[in-house]
């Protein structure tokens, strides 16, 4: 027999060892898989995509000498209180409750000493990120955990949450492990039991209901707060059309690559577009309600680098987002842990059961022994750190571009690595002429 | 009494000049007039002062109220005194959908019935409803108490918490994990405090209603309560 030539094993594509395997732990479970983070697929992404640079016919800003200013004007449109910051880049909002309060203090340090804003999350507002806030925006949320117009009030900016990329249709969850004395109390539950938020608001549905609702937030504070509407990547031309329509100062877009404190993988992987396919139809819709730049565009879902920072504002954002990057600039995931993160089954970068409450490095846990290992002054400078260093990259490749600021950044100043890069972005492939779709081709 | 005209006066003046109530003032009894269903009357109030609205109102009336007392002579719109925060909301007439949605304390009276979602999400609110109350009311209640003396349309209290709700008349259907259970003394008591501070002592007596809540078995994920998920 050994002499028969035979087909050597071979694993089926469809069937994979990865597939298979959620397949045996859903027949042993008998629940679907839950965790923590964004889409793990490979998506089309600001990979795809390449800055131009400058040549005779363009030229250069000089590096180290030449002005390449990064602020940003948030809720201009309406308010009375609009906001400023120095970078932009903000810290995307995520919950007290999914985070422990140190980490959420070191969000606040991190983000004020680079000045820029944090975000608050489904479970209220802390007074440790208030009071390391320099710029807090509130999120105003289907649950209404812990909402009252006290915290409305000492918000600078309030952003009525339709969705968020990870999940767009989706609500809110906290598994029991998570729901402490002090997270029960602020979110007015049970101790211990697994928290179901909704999936859409309790007091209105649609566009119109929208503007009534933003009209009356704006009443309570006096219409001094800027206020965001925040969606996910699902249909974001007519999304964000009808939150200009209802009233936004300014639209938060969430593509699929943005985090969730937990969720099921399923809709993780399968539900919304990566937030690259995402931006050009925003800032269409801007643009034909003459509106580009008046209501302003924040973007997240994936933004790791200066460069993805750059190519989303040269794409038409005014200011972007970041959630996970912000957490491992915290030390979430850190190698440093790798010996807990395999007593838990997994490996340093591949931890994503946030939900679980057993994080090594004390960042997703309301453990006190786990959230203690984390130094808030600490994680608030690494996150410092690396805000300044996003920054610097962003500017790095603007003045490269020959602009002084990096809302200057343009379409034009990109071209695409791959066809589907080039289709979504609406750039050319690099090398070519060609955007898909444009001109009948 | 300070009268407030608000076809003429309009929102923002009204909203501002209630907001500007710090502190002990003695402008302590407002009146509302020509309201003529306009949305966000009366929102954000934060001053221990009486309101009386002479008319219909649109959305959010008395939304996020804290110590205050409006009254409205008229039938409320969607969202009346959502997310209450403390103070007495009472409306003469029937309340659209959403009336009380998330509150988080303090008495709604409604002395006509109430749509759809009342109570949706309360957190602590007292809600009275002299007449009957629409479908889905109750949806994810967490705490706080609703009085119904009239009847309760479908799926009452779907996928409740620990708010309690008694209902007088017939409940159509309960929802998800919302069920009868016993009446004890101590919420005979809670229901007696109810019909005093909502002006309906004189209609109905404790005995009448019956009890419903939470049987606490969504409480954790099983696989075996998948259909009712």
């Amino acid at each position: 027999m050994s002499d028969f030539p035979h087909t050597p094993p071979k694993q089926s594509w469809t069937y994979s060892n990865d597939v298979n395997a959620e397949i045996r732990r859903a027949a042993a479970t008998g629940i679907y898989d839950i965790r923590g983070g964004g889409s793990k697929r490979k998506l089309p992404h600001f990979d795809d995509l390449l800055f131009l640079g400058a040549s005779i016919s363009r030229y250069p800003l000089e590096g180290y000498r030449e002005k390449c200013a990064t602020d940003v004007w948030l809720g201009t449109r309406y308010a009375k209180k609009p906001i400023h910051l120095d970078i932009p880049v903000t810290i995307a909002g995520m919950s007290f409750g999914a985070l422990s309060g140190p980490a959420k203090e070191a969000l606040g340090r991190g983000a004020s000493a680079a000045g820029t804003s944090t975000t608050t999350g489904d479970g209220g507002m802390t007074e440790e990120e208030r009071g390391h806030s320099n710029t807090l925006v509130y999120q105003y949320l289907p649950s209404r955990y812990g909402m009252n117009p006290d915290d409305l009030r000492r918000a600078d900016a309030i952003e009525v949450v339709v969705g968020q990329g990870a999940k767009p249709g989706g609500g809110g969850m906290l598994l029991g492990q998570k729901i402490s004395d002090r997270v029960a109390k602020m979110r007015n539950l049970p101790k211990g039991i697994d928290q179901r938020s909704a999936c859409r608001h309790p007091d209105w549905t649609g566009p119109d209901d929208l503007e009534i609702k933003i009209m009356e937030i704006r009443e309570i504070t006096d219409w001094e707060k800027p206020i965001y509407v925040k969606i996910g990547g699902a249909r974001p031309y007519y999304d964000t059309a009808l939150a200009v329509k209802a009233g936004a100062d300014v639209v938060v877009l969430d593509g699929m690559q943005g985090g969730t404190a937990a969720t099921q993988d399923v809709f993780i992987e399968n539900v919304g577009m990566p937030i690259l396919a995402c931006i050009p139809l925003a800032v269409k819709a801007l643009q034909d309600l003459g509106m580009h730049r008046k209501v302003q565009l924040i973007v997240s879902g994936g933004i790791r680098t200066g460069a993805d920072v750059a190519k989303a504002m040269a794409l038409g954002a005014d200011a972007v987002a970041i959630g996970t990057a912000a957490l491992i600039a915290l030390g979430d995931n850190d190698p440093k842990w790798e010996s807990e993160y395999n007593k838990l089954g997994t490996t340093a970068g591949a931890y994503d059961d946030w939900h679980e409450g057993k994080d090594p490095a004390g960042i997703t846990t309301q453990d006190p022994e786990l959230f203690n290992r984390f130094d808030p002054i600490l994680g608030g400078r690494r996150l410092k750190n690396y805000l300044k260093v996003m920054t610097l990259e962003a500017q790095t490749i603007a003045r490269a571009c020959g602009k002084n600021h990096l809302h200057n950044l343009e379409p034009e100043d990109l071209c695409a690595l791959t066809i589907e890069g080039a289709a979504m972005a609406g750039v050319p492939l690099a090398g070519t002429s060609w955007i898909p779709g444009k001109n009948g081709f | 009494m300070q009268t407030f005209d608000l076809e003429a006066q309009g929102l923002r003046a009204l909203n501002q000049a209630l907001h500007n109530l710090k502190g002990q003032t003695n402008e302590t009894s407002w009146e509302v007039v020509n309201p003529k269903g306009s949305h966000a009357i009366a929102v954000g109030v934060d001053a221990p002062i009486d309101i009386t609205v002479r008319g219909s109102t649109g959305y959010y009336c008395a939304g996020m109220n804290k110590q205050a007392t409006i009254r409205v002579k008229g039938s409320a719109g969607p969202g009346v005194a959502e997310n209450m925060m403390s103070g007495t909301v009472i409306i003469d007439g029937d309340a659209s959908q959403y009336a009380g949605a998330t509150g988080r304390g303090g008495l709604l009276v409604i002395k006509g019935n109430a749509s759809s979602r009342c109570g949706i999400s309360m957190k602590g609110i007292d809600i009275v409803v002299h007449g009957n109350i629409g479908h889905m009311s109750c949806f994810m209640a967490q705490s706080g108490n609703i009085l119904v003396l009239g009847d309760a349309g479908d799926a009452l209290g779907d996928s409740l918490y620990e708010a309690h709700l008694f209902v007088r008349g017939s409940v159509k259907s309960l929802g998800t994990d919302c069920i009868e259970k016993e009446m004890r003394p101590e919420h005979l008591a809670i229901i007696a405090d109810l019909l005093k501070r909502g002006e309906a002592d004189h209609l109905a007596k404790p005995s009448d209603f019956k009890r419903y809540g939470s049987a606490r078995k969504l409480y954790t994920f099983n696989i075996d309560n998948a259909s009712s998920y």
